[in-house]
């Protein structure tokens, strides 16, 4: 298992301005431009194995996500590569939508894997003329953890069992499946003791006093 | 996100909320003594439980209480997304909510300190122990209400919903002529008849419905009978699922009180019973000021009801003890909508001291009683009638008077009301549009309610059949589309906002699924 989002704190970075693509002559800004790039630098010389990409929609209707990787062992330049295209965001580019809420786009999601990634650049577009911007907010990049390798346990502890010894058994029953069953009766009797209950016990008022003179505006 | 997480996380959810349960205990204790008998063995102990449980009908009970809780739970949420995202998603409707809670707060205040009564105090003794003599008829109670006015009427929340504007919405050109005609200036995303078909494939021409095909004329045999030997078998296998699907071609009215109780897991056990006396007790101990408009509420409009007078007495105990129950506090985490917060003994500030009012958070407007109403045909009792309100209120009802963007919302059933008239009725809107009238002023009052005191009961009852059935109140404002569809002819006629209201003014005549029926699987595309 990787490690989960609450345990890594997402790879610091620099975001650029976005920058919203024109066709032609950039002054013709009467119409709205559908598709902005931005570009996301990590720390230079630190190649990042991304394990997911957060972010907060704003009105964006379709994601690209595209990735520049430099392969460590090879001398090749690096490569752009396409790990996300067109990931809805809206169902509907003209309706609300979808249109401001969180995702997340896991490594599992992508095309390719994310591994050594130098740079990555997310393609927005919006193709509805009935938004006045869009974007995404708080874009954040989470490391590939890799996961902590299992203990293993010393050879010679399992020198230390003893072979047991088989009693004389008549018409009694075998007492592995007895302390089996004991013990699974017994860990249900803790699971039992350790119920915490989520029900409330319904009271409003504070030790007996419920006078209230005015409702509180903030 | 992966759906294997999202599924462990949805089952994880469910667990935490039924662990410590009534049901929990119930079915531990049931385990425990059924170790007792002869065919539960220790080497196979956790199946032959599990069967037990089964053919008991306790694995049936669990999987209603599941049921349930997938109905009001909450998505799987992303790390970073905050509680408040999960309310009400959009940041400009979440503001609108607060500044409408706030002005209604305001108001609440200043009745108050106007009239001089405090929001809530204890009542003394001789007064506690009147009213619980009084209690099964508080009816003949004749307080002196006319200082009371209402907090606020739909038509005033209705100036509200128009009001709102998403600051990233580009209106500057008539991008889309069609938002201007109606009133929801909103991008909302809202179904057109295409999809209502798909999605309300049950109520097509071809299906037998309760409503139509239980006609006298009908020979019972073609439809009815078979249909009501279904529903017996549904009631006596006690399945929630199965009670939903069975709803949406609507509920023999001799079936539809066990069926209602089903779907919503509603049941009448001891301790609903205790949790009801608990809450008697709350009402008799303290006074408050939103029972002045619960009174005024009833008085107002139940009492005023051909159909429902003779419940009054019924609505004032479900109502009261319905704004003591804090039970109904945990509907907020999905309801865009913040509970009024206080403080006792004027302690501005003190943590301690902090305290919700009323008790479920919940204000009462003029109307609000009419969402229990109809409810008094079906259930005598009185812990099960509330039991049975509640629920609906926090499934349903609650999203008839907050802003949010939910396909169910208030505001999602506005616009789907205009863009089906303006879609399918695009004569019938310009008309009205050209005398000055906007057809969601006249419909708004209907759909706030539920149709609830606008139908005749038997007809509401179906209606509300079909909202339970599919989990949905898009019905309402399909409704309120087919009603202008079938009154076209004379609304095409009226000159006037006066005479365009005469022509709705009486529903009572109505039959609703035929409306329905009609306007969505027999209009011209």
């Amino acid at each position: 298992m990787s490690g989960t989002p609450d345990d890594t704190k997402p790879v610091n970075f620099t975001v650029k301005a976005p920058v919203y693509l024109q066709i032609g002559d950039a002054k013709a800004d009467t119409a709205h431009s559908g598709v902005c790039v931005v570009d996301v630098n990590l720390p230079f010389g630190k190649p990042v194995n991304i394990e997911e990409v957060t972010f907060k929609n704003y009105y964006t209707a379709y994601v690209t996500v595209r990735l520049l990787r430099r392969n460590p062992k090879q001398e090749a330049p690096a490569k752009w590569c396409t790990a996300v295209r067109d990931l809805p965001l809206m169902d509907n580019p003209h309706t609300e939508g979808g249109s401001q809420d969180y995702y997340t786009i896991h490594r599992t999601q992508m095309q390719v894997e994310p591994d050594h990634v130098v740079c990555a650049r997310l393609i927005l577009r919006q193709p509805s003329l009935a938004w006045l911007t869009f974007s995404l907010e708080d874009i954040k990049i989470f490391p590939h953890t890799e996961p902590d390798p299992e203990k293993e346990v010393s050879d010679w502890l399992s020198d230390l069992t003893l072979t047991d010894q088989h009693p004389d058994l008549e018409g009694l029953p075998d007492p592995q499946t007895v302390s089996s069953s004991i013990q699974q009766m017994w860990a249900l009797t803790e699971v039992m003791q350790t119920n915490q209950t989520t029900a409330s016990i319904g009271r409003f008022d504070v030790d007996g006093c419920y006078d209230i003179s005015l409702l509180s505006l903030t | 996100m992966d759906e294997g997480i999202e599924l462990s996380l949805t089952i994880a959810q469910i667990i935490q909320r039924l662990r410590g349960s009534h049901l929990h205990s119930q079915i531990e204790r049931q385990a425990k003594e059924c170790l007792h008998q002869p065919d539960v063995k220790l080497e196979s102990l956790k199946e032959d439980v599990r069967s037990f449980l089964k053919t008991s009908g306790w694995e049936r009970k669990l999987q209603n209480a599941v049921y349930r809780e997938l109905h009001i739970q909450l998505p799987p949420r992303h790390p970073p997304a905050p509680p408040e995202h999960l309310k009400e998603p959009l940041v400009y409707m979440r503001k609108a909510q607060a500044s409408w809670e706030k002005r209604v707060l305001k108001s609440l205040n200043s009745m108050s300190t106007e009239l001089g009564v405090p929001l809530a105090h204890m009542r003394p003794a001789a007064e506690q122990k009147e009213l619980t003599n009084k209690w099964n008829e508080m009816g003949t109670d004749e307080p002196d209400l006319s200082r009371f006015r209402p907090v606020y009427a739909p038509k005033d929340f209705l100036e509200v919903l128009i009001g709102l504007r998403n600051p990233n919405h580009d209106s500057s050109e008539d991008i889309s002529v069609r938002s201007h005609w109606g009133l929801i200036q909103v991008p909302l995303n809202v179904r057109d008849i295409p999809h209502l078909r798909e999605a309300y494939s049950e109520l097509n021409l071809t299906s037998g419905q309760m409503g139509i095909d239980d006609h006298a004329l009908i020979h019972p045999d073609l439809f009815e009978n078979e249909y009501v030997q279904i529903g017996k078998k549904v009631v006596m296998e006690e399945d929630s699922a199965a009670a939903q699907q069975y709803s949406r071609q609507g509920c023999p009215t001799g079936l539809r009180a066990d069926l209602w109780a089903l779907i919503l897991n509603a049941t009448n056990q001891p301790q609903d019973v205790m949790h009801y006396e608990q809450l008697k007790a709350g009402v008799i101990q303290h006074n408050l000021l939103v029972d002045n408009l619960i009174y005024k509420d009833v008085k107002l409009t139940a009492s005023n009801d051909d159909y429902y007078f003779v419940f009054e007495d019924f609505l004032y105990q479900v109502l009261l003890c319905f704004s003591r129950d804090t039970a109904v506090l945990e509907h907020f985490k999905y309801n865009s909508a913040t509970p009024p917060k206080s403080y006792i003994q004027g302690k501005v500030g003190d943590e301690e001291c902090a305290v919700v009012y009323p008790p479920n958070g919940v204000i009462p407007f003029h109307g609000f009683s009419m969402y229990v109403a109809p409810l008094c045909f079906l259930y005598n009792e009185p812990s099960k009638l509330y039991n049975v309100f509640r629920e609906m209120y926090i499934r349903y009802f609650f999203r008839l008077h907050s802003i949010s963007s939910h396909p169910s919302g208030i505001l999602s059933l506005c616009l789907q009301f205009e863009r089906l008239l303006q879609t399918h009725l695009p004569q019938l809107f310009y008309h009205l549009r050209q005398i000055g009238v906007q057809p969601l002023r006249l419909a708004f009052k209907w759909m706030v309610r539920a149709f609830s005191g606008y139908l005749s009961t038997d007809q509401l009852l179906l209606l509300w059949d079909r909202i339970l059935g599919y989990d949905s109140l898009e019905v309402v404002a399909v409704l309120a589309a087919a009603v202008f569809a079938f009154r076209a002819e004379n609304l095409m006629e009226v000159t006037s906002l006066a005479s365009a209201e005469a022509v709705l003014a009486d529903l009572s005549t109505l039959k609703v699924m035929p409306l329905i029926q009609v306007f969505l699987f027999a209009t011209a595309m």
